[in-house]
């Protein structure tokens, strides 16, 4: 599989995901406090 | 005015626009120009004169950055990083920008000195560290897009839904 760090698109799309991913993870860590 | 605090938010912001615009310098100008360079042998112009300059700017603005956003929590540094209730939101943001300077000091600009040729290093050496620092920056490019939305959100967090 290429490596998706080896395209600027690939980059952006990928700090995107991450972004929604961390994005569920923050909310539920604050539901939680 | 609370001059701690508000000295501290002047210098984050300024110290991360030069950051993150020199690591969006690196990864969406100087590669693409770097190639174009080398074919007609001119890229010595960027490798010897801007590529050193712009390096240094980068890792001290990255530093400067950090300190200025540690100065910036104060006394709720540990709830940060601890992701503890509501500061999880800045907390994820810290999170990411202390992963992202340990990449510029331990991985990029170790691995830049070999390129440049202010370590000494073999080829096959130099071939090594430019794929480890290539990794390395857009590994940090990555995370600049969700480390940008946390610090946005941590600061207005009514607005993201937090």
């Amino acid at each position: 599989m290429k490596n998706p760090l080896d395209s600027l698109w690939g980059t952006v799309i990928t700090g995107l995901v991450l972004t929604i991913v961390l994005y569920y993870v923050a909310k539920q860590l604050v539901v939680l406090a | 005015m609370d001059y701690v605090p508000a000295i501290a938010r002047w210098l984050h912001l300024m110290a991360g626009v030069m950051w993150i615009g020199l690591l969006y310098y690196f990864n969406f100008v100087q590669g693409a120009a770097l190639k174009a360079a080398a074919a007609d042998n001119t890229a010595a112009g960027i490798t010897k004169h801007v590529a050193p300059l712009a390096l240094y700017y980068f890792r001290w603005s990255a530093l400067l950055t950090w300190l200025a956003g540690a100065a910036l929590l104060g006394g709720n540094i540990v709830a940060a990083f601890t992701l503890s209730g509501s500061y999880a939101v800045i907390g994820i943001g810290a999170w990411l920008g202390t992963i992202m300077l340990l990449n510029v000091w331990g991985l990029i600009w170790p691995n830049q000195k070999k390129i440049l040729g202010i370590k000494p290093a073999t080829d096959e050496e130099k071939a090594k560290a430019r794929r480890i620092a290539f990794l390395a920056s857009r590994t940090n490019t990555m995370l600049s897009i969700p480390l940008l939305f946390f610090m946005a959100a941590g600061a207005h967090s009514a607005i993201y839904g937090f």
